[in-house]
């Protein structure tokens, strides 16, 4: 292990570990405070849960029986990212609905839940709520409108990173994993880290260490030594289907539960979750059972659900606070926690965990918070009332923004690499420019991340192929690799198409592997051909 | 006249329309046993011209030269492989009878012999196969001798990069160099191998074409480029191509659907129905029921019902792409007459965790079973009905992905099919 200082990373004033919403929110509040910081994540932004989830920007509703006090804090943050972020967020508006069977003293005294929170509720006709979505089942009894919305987290991230940038000169480094800290006098002195990638050991050296680390928190606060960060890991499976089946958000009205949210995204459906308790972070996949119950469950509030065609299913783990008592993970408050660590003899580190997507501003506002203070820094976050600039180059991941370009700049020759959302050359190469933090390492998977490419019905199996040969094209791709990525590409999209592959995904899953494996041999490329 | 439905009273009917029916009916038409030939959309465009027998043994490091030896290997790991089911004589003369038909019909083929051709994909890496089109053969010779060779490209013909495909095969090609050119009177925007096949059928297109492929060619002797001279004759295009350049020229197949493949789908749908086959492509069948009098098969078209009468069946439908199985979410099914099929315990089994895992995903080897004779079996074990065979990847106990055997698995059995569907018709008439 190296203390050599490395050129790449110079000593800077905050180190972040966590390259979700958190991390990235921290990121910008430190920049907009005038403090330069580094971000590193082991994959890429939002792997994690930032990156699988529904999508949904509570209003809060969803809580009011089990966390009234995140609720509430769930509405007050949906207000200011509808006005300080209206470009990661579609405002699709939410519905709350009771299907015959569900508890009718629940859906009673909703509205009253929902008032004391602050949350606006508004009771709606039966059959008016099957006009605004007419794929509700009929055995609907009670209907209600909350302010719930779409966002979109891929964005909210890259526009936190490049809003950083360009404040603080701050930097983000990905595939870079925290291996172990270097610790005297009470204080971390250096962060031992290893580029994934590329496999060199390097230490960043910074004057305070913050953990947004999620689901890993935990694990990462253990590597300093420190023992009271506790977290639940709760399993998630959530689906993907090929088609928008509902313009709102859609809650089951009943006490939270399997398969009861559907939010829409773009030009998809995100219906889920389930919630286990699991051990292990890794290996965490989705299984049949899992799928089939969210459909199940699903299908009572839209019967569609049941015979919809499903192009993905993914799971993530929720990190939970550890608090007392044995309640039922659906029951563990959705709260955040900031832990200083003094009470670990550390004075310059502190983590951030629990929480929600829709919470994310104000976690990141706490721990920048203590970070600032502890720096000396007495200027007040801004985040509550700086909009987050709306940048260029990061529309790539809104659904439809890649085919109103590509109209709109009517260059037959500018081709398109990714059918299914419109994806053309000159949005990839925009891309790859536009990433300084990935430089010489730019991959297929790198680019998906932040596109749409690889996230329509042929989930990359088409696209793939044909990003591959243009960066071939482009000179980015000079040997072998390219094939490498595009492998490890179609193995990262595969994993959340496991648990789906029936009926015509099963089909086009045939087509795709004798074209990737019994023709191009990907199967096979380390082999001798 | 209206005719509220029409009929056709055959020998043999072969549902299916992939590589293992239209081999099936090129078999039968050898031994003069009038056929009907009918099914889904079969997914023959998107192969790649190559007729592959055996390229990967299970689980090996390399690639299989010898295919013979590797059948032979096969058959003492596997009882149930559909290959080991049929004697390498029986292969043989499947793969010659094949090639020569295809031959003859105006897509020349390499001729079938004892060892796997080493073939180029379209990324520049190499897979093992049989037997390729001649149009392709150059390829394989020119990377053996290491000839001085241009790789050449398109302008908006996504999906083939000369860049790609030498950066890749460069460590065993040296030299090799990746031209780009703008194809004949095309216009801005992406252009597709179809469209560029077709015109090249067009003696001032290969004219244009061969002044620019001279250009570009440098020192090069050979040329390869993707896969689209000319959709009907393509040897004569080859040729053509040949004699304007002064040079030698092979093709490389390209992203699926591509022109070998519609040209295989095409010499078929003309040669079959101009020898007295009864072809009804693009139609799903809807019935088939045995009776005493033989089989009956029920589908549609856009102008109404149409009837099969049959003394024979051949059940060559394929698996998921062409419907010949279901995979339905609690189980897979075969859905034409529910026959059973083996395959793993539940969903969760079907897949591995790894998408390019070297040894196949349990759902490709999912399939029904048949006697000795090929004759699917029912629910009872026994052969469902003595008139009705099977052939081709619909069979169990194999993997044609991985293995690198589609076409031979197709082929061969359509062959040992037919060869009971002659004896079934023999008896019949003794």
């Amino acid at each position: 292990m190296t203390s050599a200082q490395d050129a790449a990373f110079p000593e800077t004033e905050v180190l972040i570990i966590g390259g979700g919403v958190t991390g990235t929110g921290i990121m910008r509040d430190l920049a907009l405070r005038g403090i330069r910081s580094i971000l590193i994540d082991r994959h890429d932004l939002c792997a994690g849960a930032s990156g699988g989830n529904h999508g949904l920007l509570h209003s809060g509703a969803r809580y009011v029986s089990t966390d009234p006090h995140s609720a509430r804090e769930c509405m007050e943050e949906n207000e200011l990212l509808k006005r300080l972020a209206p470009q990661c967020i579609e405002d699709t508006g939410g519905l709350f609905v009771a299907v015959a069977g569900d508890a009718p003293d629940f859906a009673g005294q909703f509205a009253g839940l929902c008032e004391r929170a602050g949350i606006p509720c508004e009771e709606i006709a039966v059959g008016q709520a099957r006009r605004l979505e007419p794929a509700l089942s009929d055995k609907l009894f009670k209907a209600y409108r909350v302010p719930d919305a779409a966002i979109d987290p891929f964005r909210l991230a890259l526009e936190n990173v490049n809003h950083s940038r360009a404040l603080a000169g701050s930097v983000y480094h990905p595939h870079v994993e925290i291996l172990g800290f270097d610790m005297a006098g009470g204080e971390i002195r250096a962060a031992h880290c290893r580029d994934n990638r590329s496999g060199r050991l390097l230490a960043i050296h910074a004057r305070q260490f913050v953990n947004a680390g999620g689901a890993w928190a935990m694990n990462i606060a253990r590597l300093a030594g420190c023992d009271d960060v506790r977290l639940l890991y709760s399993k998630g499976t959530l689906l993907v289907s090929n088609d928008r089946i509902a313009r709102h958000v859609v809650n089951r009205l009943r006490p939270p539960d399997d398969g009861d949210i559907l939010v829409p995204g773009g030009t998809v459906s995100l219906l889920g979750t389930t919630s286990t308790r699991v051990d292990d972070l890794d290996n965490i996949g989705p299984t049949a059972a899992e799928v089939d119950r969210n459909i199940r469950e699903g299908a009572a509030m839209i019967p569609a659900l049941a015979g919809a065609r499903y192009i993905r299913a993914f799971s993530r783990v929720r990190p939970l606070l550890q608090g007392g008592g044995t309640a039922e993970d659906r029951a563990v408050s959705r709260g955040f926690a900031l832990s200083d660590h003094l009470s670990q003899g550390l004075a310059n580190f502190c983590t951030i965990t629990g929480g929600k997507l829709t919470t994310f501003r104000r976690m990141a506002e706490s721990a920048s918070d203590l970070v600032a203070r502890r720096l000396g820094n007495h200027r007040p976050g801004t985040t509550a009332s700086v909009p987050l600039p709306d940048d260029e180059t990061s529309r790539w991941t809104e659904p439809g923004a890649a085919p109103r370009r590509w109209v709109r700049a009517g260059d037959a020759g500018d081709t398109i690499l990714c059918e299914c959302e419109m994806v053309s050359r000159s949005a990839v190469n925009q891309i790859v420019e536009h990433a300084p933090e990935i430089g010489e390492e730019m991959s297929i998977e790198a680019i998906a991340m932040r596109s749409r490419a690889g996230k329509g019905t042929c989930q990359g199996s088409f696209c793939g192929i044909r990003i591959c040969s243009h960066l071939y094209d482009t000179g980015h791709y000079r040997d072998a690799t390219g094939l490498a990525h595009l492998r490890d590409f179609l193995d990262e999209r595969f994993k959340g198409q496991r648990s789906i592959l029936w009926g015509q995904q099963a089909a086009q899953m045939e087509l795709a592997e004798a074209l990737h494996c019994g023709l191009l041999g990907l199967d096979s490329l380390e082999q001798d051909g | 006249m209206k005719e509220d439905r029409r009929q056709f009273t055959v020998q043999l009917a072969v549902i299916g329309t992939g590589m293992a029916g239209f081999a099936a009916a090129v078999f039968a038409l050898n031994r003069n046993i009038v056929t009907a030939l009918t099914g889904n959309t079969g997914a023959l465009a998107y192969t790649t011209g190559y007729l592959d027998l055996l390229g990967w043994p299970d689980g090996a490091a390399s690639s299989i030269k010898d295919p013979w030896q590797a059948l032979d290997e096969l058959r003492k790991a596997s009882a149930h492989h559909p290959l080991v089911r049929i004697s390498a004589d029986d292969i043989r003369r499947a793969f010659a009878e094949f090639a020569a038909f295809l031959g003859e019909h105006g897509i020349a083929y390499t001729v079938p012999g004892e060892r796997n051709v080493t073939a180029l994909t379209p990324a520049g890496t190499v897979k093992p196969t049989f037997c390729v089109p001649a149009t392709m053969a150059a390829g394989p010779k020119a990377l053996a001798a290491k000839r001085p060779c241009a790789i050449v490209d398109f302008e908006g013909l996504m999906g083939f990069s000369a860049r790609e495909f030498v950066a890749n095969i460069g460590d065993r090609w040296p030299g090799l160099a990746a031209r780009r050119i703008s194809f004949p009177d095309a216009g801005r925007g992406e252009i597709y191998p179809e469209v560029m096949a077709r015109s090249l059928e067009l003696a001032v297109t290969r004219e244009k074409l061969a002044a620019a492929l001279k250009a570009a060619a440098g020192d090069a002797e050979v040329i390869g480029l993707p896969a689209i001279l000319g959709m009907h004759r393509p040897d004569h295009v080859l040729a053509e191509m040949q004699r304007l350049t002064g040079l030698d020229l092979f093709e490389i197949p390209t992203m699926p659907p591509s022109v070998p493949g519609v040209r295989l789908r095409e010499l078929f749908e003309q040669a079959l129905p101009g020898r007295g086959v009864t072809l009804i492509p693009q139609r799903k069948v809807a019935a088939l029921r045995f009776d005493e009098a033989g089989a009956t098969l029920d589908l549609s078209d856009n102008f109404g019902p149409i009837r099969i009468l049959a003394q024979a069946v051949i059940l060559a439908t394929g698996r998921f792409l062409s419907g010949g199985l279901e995979a339905r979410p609690a189980a897979i099914r075969e859905p034409l007459l529910d026959l059973p099929v083996t395959q793993p315990a539940g969903r969760g089994d079907w897949y591995r965790e790894r998408y390019t895992d070297a040894r196949g995903h349990p759902i490709h080897r999912a399939g029904i079973e048949t006697d000795a004779a090929f004759r699917p079996l029912g629910r009872d074990g026994r052969a469902y009905d003595d008139r009705l065979h099977a052939a081709g990847v619909i069979l169990a106990h194999q993997d044609w992905i991985r293995s690198r055997s589609g076409a031979g698995i197709a082929i061969a059995s359509a062959y040992r099919a037919v060869q009971e569907v002659e004896r079934t018709l023999s008896r019949g008439r003794g």
